[in-house]
């Protein structure tokens, strides 16, 4: 298969790189850059594991070819994270509500509910459970999770 | 400062694993990446059951990337995969054990089974490779139905003709007869347990490593108990030396029974590896994880409960035939049988009680322990049965219940176990309060106003946990002690690292146990850390599963704490000066009694590593003790909970409105963490009831192989949940008095969502219905009354 050669932004740092055309962003994530908080779960675009930001909205990156994405910004759990050890609002919710267990699912978990609470600021909790429906979590029964967007939502909010 | 330092134990700390895991930091199997990886694709059979002719793998050999093509002839003189636990026959007769291959040999017997291993440069060369190799298969007829495999015809293994692998029974049945002739009433229930698929979200992984340079192995693995795979992998499969195989479980993601047993992969990847002279890497697709990962439940049972005229229960009957799959998985055998009858006493005094176990050989997955391995399957019926003989009497369910409950400890079951402690009243009381029943019967009318039955549904559960006691379980057929090891290694300066043989996976360990430390020790708990999942670090270790982690693992670390502190006053002494009998330890000081002469935690690790002034004639320098601890008894959690759902009976659509639990854990540790553990085993049980469901159609093929077809529940099937830890009665036997707390929701909840689902629907003459209760379900049960 012929390379193609793609730029775009990934956590703010401009990535250059020749990709055959039937290379998803997650693996390209994973195994060319060596991000590996982006997780995979599943073959078949359902678990949610693998979600990250593509031009600010939650994608499913299993779901994306990097050819797809010349000149977008692509941001994964490890851009949201500050530098300096401390956390994003949301990643700092599921840690004092609980959100999180085995961690496999949370990457994913928490790309998506930053995306939810940045479009709907104001989300029920029947609007957060729905908005949530495409991330799998196996641990937590969800209850923990919907509490950390919750504290999130109003955290995000100030 | 330290006087006033509150106690760890109790307090919801935030979880020190969490940084690593919420900003991407986590290290899984399959994020680890070795210098020269090669990657292994296993080809599996498409058929269920078949004999293999011929396998040509000559055009793989030779395609793009590939390395090297194993099947099972490559493997001559390797071993079958191991089971755990012997169960004999009611005739005294051994369990048949058929030989468990690494890759097939001669015949395959379940979709998804691994017939060779293709290593190559990348992934996709490796799976591209595969569909290169022919093979030639000769198809048999498939035994697939739990009710109707024994005798069916068509033997999945030679050694057991009629499929049969055992017909296992405990209890008095001659008893149970008396006391079935002399019942005023009898209720019977004919049910399912489903067969579910755990589906912990990382898929099973490994990567194995040989090393020439020292002629040493070592094995990542997606494993909940590194030690126990690498035991069964040397000493059973492959013959290696044990102290050259390292087996590092790193972080995990989820497991709930799926990564205990060893597995034919990491086995195949191990033995590989010294033939590849390169690392490979293999990482389950989640197709293949639905089609190989062992599944869980599968029963079809008749139960019988004999009442006498005030509704006290004078005897159960229970018939089970169990579905073990095409192979005894690591503790296949234990699991319809040990844990699963020795529970069906539940939290009543039943005094007779008889259960037959027939457990059969079907060409599909093998079937395993998954989040409370056979004790849901006993609560299912047990609760179920109870609810309907209420129902039957006209008697109040909760009211029944209380009027059977055991009420003086210890109590010796009629099957075998001795409950220590419970209070089973005071869960179900509270539970009454946190779900509001009084105000059930306003909010039913309020459904009926929006054409909606509402439903309310109990379950009272107990299970046996803190695996377990080495001599009864020994004695019961298991092949392995069940103890846990940990070692407390105390560093110059006094800070500390913990080595458990406990595996957690998402249970918080690295904080719970970090907390009792630092509580025991009167440190802050920053100076501890905890360490788990590698043989090359930890002494030894049976793994996390059964709810045991806490009761055993963190036992066994408090055990090694009790003899730091013994070690710390003799040093202690020798500095002050003083006889050890005199020195007493509180909040990190060791302290001459009655006076202010003491010396910090700290100074006396110190002086154990600069022995100047030290009683060299009488101790030996260093601060490092080891524990094992080997439970003398089951733990016995027990709780209440109730479920109240909305039906549509024009759809069927069964919505979980409310779901109330007090469980009694004994004491807490981190009652964050227990509540959240509460919560995933609710998720997973409310998913049995209402959403889960592994079918396979009558060739064996997997009908729900992917996340689309297999329902897993979503944030919005699932409720809020009202979750108490009750105070509770410590276990009696355990110096931490905890029982454990992972399993209990998984446990506890299915009856009670389907008890509610048939109290919604008793009204249109609906007495039965089996899970998964999806609105197809539930719709056909409607109709059904209707024709």
């Amino acid at each position: 298969m012929p390379l193609l050669p793609i730029r775009l932004s990934v956590n703010s740092e401009p990535v250059t790189a020749e990709v055959s055309a039937d290379t998803l962003l997650s693996t390209f994530l994973r195994e060319h850059l060596r991000l590996t908080g982006t997780h995979i779960g599943c073959d078949t675009a359902s678990c949610g594991a693998c979600t990250v930001h593509v031009g600010g909205r939650a994608v499913k990156s299993c779901n994306v070819l990097v050819a797809q994405l010349q000149g977008e910004e692509v941001t994964t759990v490890e851009g949201i994270t500050p530098a300096d050890g401390s956390l994003h609002p949301m990643q700092a919710a599921f840690r004092s509500c609980h959100g999180l267990q085995c961690g496999f699912c949370t990457p994913g978990m928490v790309m998506s509910a930053i995306d939810l609470v940045m479009h709907r600021p104001h989300a029920t909790e029947e609007q957060i459970r729905k908005g949530l429906e495409g991330n799998l979590c196996r641990c937590t029964g969800y209850h923990n999770i919907v509490k950390a967007v919750q504290h999130a939502a109003r955290a995000m909010g100030r | 400062m330290n006087a006033a330092r509150a106690s760890f134990i109790g307090q919801s700390v935030e979880r020190r694993e969490d940084y690593r895991f919420l900003t991407g930091a986590g290290q899984y199997t399959d994020d680890i990446v070795l210098p020269r990886q090669t990657y292994g694709y296993f080809l599996r059979t498409p058929h269920a059951h078949a004999a293999i002719r011929s396998v040509d793998v000559s055009a793989a050999r030779a395609a793009p990337g590939v390395l090297a093509v194993f099947t099972s002839r490559d493997l001559a003189g390797v071993g079958g995969l191991p089971c755990g636990w012997l169960i004999k026959s009611i005739d005294g007769s051994p369990m048949k054990e058929p030989r468990h291959p690494v890759l097939a040999e001669g015949k395959v017997r379940y979709v998804g089974e691994q017939v060779a291993l293709v290593v190559a440069e990348s992934a996709a060369q490796a799976k591209s490779a595969a569909a290169l190799i022919g093979v030639d298969y000769d198809v048999l007829p498939a035994v697939v139905d739990t009710a109707t495999a024994a005798g069916n015809g068509s033997a999945v293994h030679e050694i057991a003709p009629d499929n049969v692998c055992y017909t296992w029974g405990i209890g008095d049945a001659a008893a149970v007869d008396a006391a079935f002739a002399a019942a005023a009433h009898i209720t019977r229930l004919s049910l399912k347990n489903n067969r579910l698929i755990p589906n912990a979200i990382e898929p099973r992984a490994a990567n194995a490593d040989y090393s020439r340079a020292d002629d040493s192995y070592t094995l990542y693995v997606t494993s909940q108990n590194p030690h126990v795979e690498r035991l069964l992998m040397t000493a059973f499969v492959l013959g290696l030396p044990e102290h050259k195989v390292r087996v590092i479980a790193p972080d995990v993601g989820g497991g709930f029974g799926s990564k205990i047993y060893l597995y034919g992969e990491e086995t195949a990847l191990v033995w590989a590896t010294r033939r590849v002279g390169r690392p490979i890497k293999w990482t389950a697709e989640r197709s293949e994880s639905f089609l190989t990962d062992a599944h869980g439940r599968d029963h079809v049972t008749t139960a019988e409960l004999a009442l006498d005229k005030d509704g006290r229960f004078l005897a159960l009957r229970v018939n089970t035939t169990a579905n073990l799959g095409a192979y005894l998985s690591t503790f296949g055998s234990c699991i319809p049988t040990i844990l699963y009858a020795t529970l069906l006493a539940g939290q009543y005094a039943t005094p007779h009680i008889h259960c037959r176990v027939q457990a059969v050989f079907t060409n599909t997955a093998p079937v395993d322990a998954y989040r409370g391995a056979g004790r849901p399957e006993a609560t299912y019926l047990l609760e179920r049965t109870v609810e309907r003989a209420a129902r039957e009497l006209g008697a109040d369910p909760a009211e029944l219940r209380r009027r059977n409950f055991i009420r003086s400890f210890p109590y010796a079951s009629p099957v075998g176990l001795t409950y220590d402690t419970g209070d089973y009243a005071a869960t179900l009381n509270r539970v009454l309060e946190l779900a509001d029943v009084g105000g059930f019967k306003a909010r039913k009318a309020a459904s009926e106003k929006r054409g909606l039955l509402r439903g309310i549904g109990y379950s009272c559960y107990i299970e046996a946990c803190g695996i377990a006691p080495s001599n009864i379980a020994g004695a019961l057929g298991a092949r392995a002690g069940l103890f846990e090891a940990g070692e407390v290694r105390v560093h110059p300066t006094g800070k500390i690292t913990v080595f458990t043989g406990s595996h957690s996976h998402g249970q918080g360990h690295e904080t719970t146990f970090a907390q009792i430390v630092a509580d025991k020790l009167g440190i802050p708990i920053e100076d501890v850390e905890i360490q788990h999942g590698d043989t090359g670090r930890v002494l030894f270790g049976m793994g996390t599963y059964g709810s045991r982690s806490l009761a055993v693992g963190g036992t066994a670390i408090l055990k090694a704490v009790d003899k730091i502190v013994a070690k710390g006053r003799k040093i202690a002494a020798h500095l002050l000066e003083a006889s050890a009998e005199d020195v007493e330890f509180s909040q990190g000081e060791f302290r001459i009694a009655g006076t202010d002469r003491k010396k910090a935690f700290a100074e006396v690790a110190l002086a154990a590593y600069v022995p100047h002034n030290y009683p060299l004639d009488q101790l030996e320098p260093g601060l490092n003790e080891n524990a094992f601890y080997d439970p003398p008894n089951f733990t016995f959690p027990a709780g209440s909970y109730v479920c109240e759902v909305e039906v549509d009976p024009e759809t069927g659509r069964v919505q979980v409105d409310r779901f109330s639990a007090s469980d009694d854990f004994g004491n807490v540790i981190n009652p964050m963490i227990v509540e959240g553990q509460v919560h995933g085993g609710l998720a997973q049980g409310i998913g049995q009831a209402l959403l889960e469901g592994c079918r396979y159609d009558s060739d064996g093929q997997l009908l729900t192989g992917s996340l689309t077809d297999y329902a897993l529940p979503r944030a919005d099937d699932l409720p809020r949940f009202t979750v108490e830890t009750a105070k509770g009665t410590p276990c009696t036997h355990n110096p931490l008095g905890v029982k454990g707390c992972g399993e209990a929701g998984a446990i506890g909840s299915p009856p009670a969502v389907i008890n509610a689902i048939l109290d919604a629907l008793a009204p249109l003459g609906v007495r039965d219905i089996d899970m998964p209760a999806t609105p197809y379900q539930v719709w056909q049960a409607i109709q059904a009354t209707r024709r």
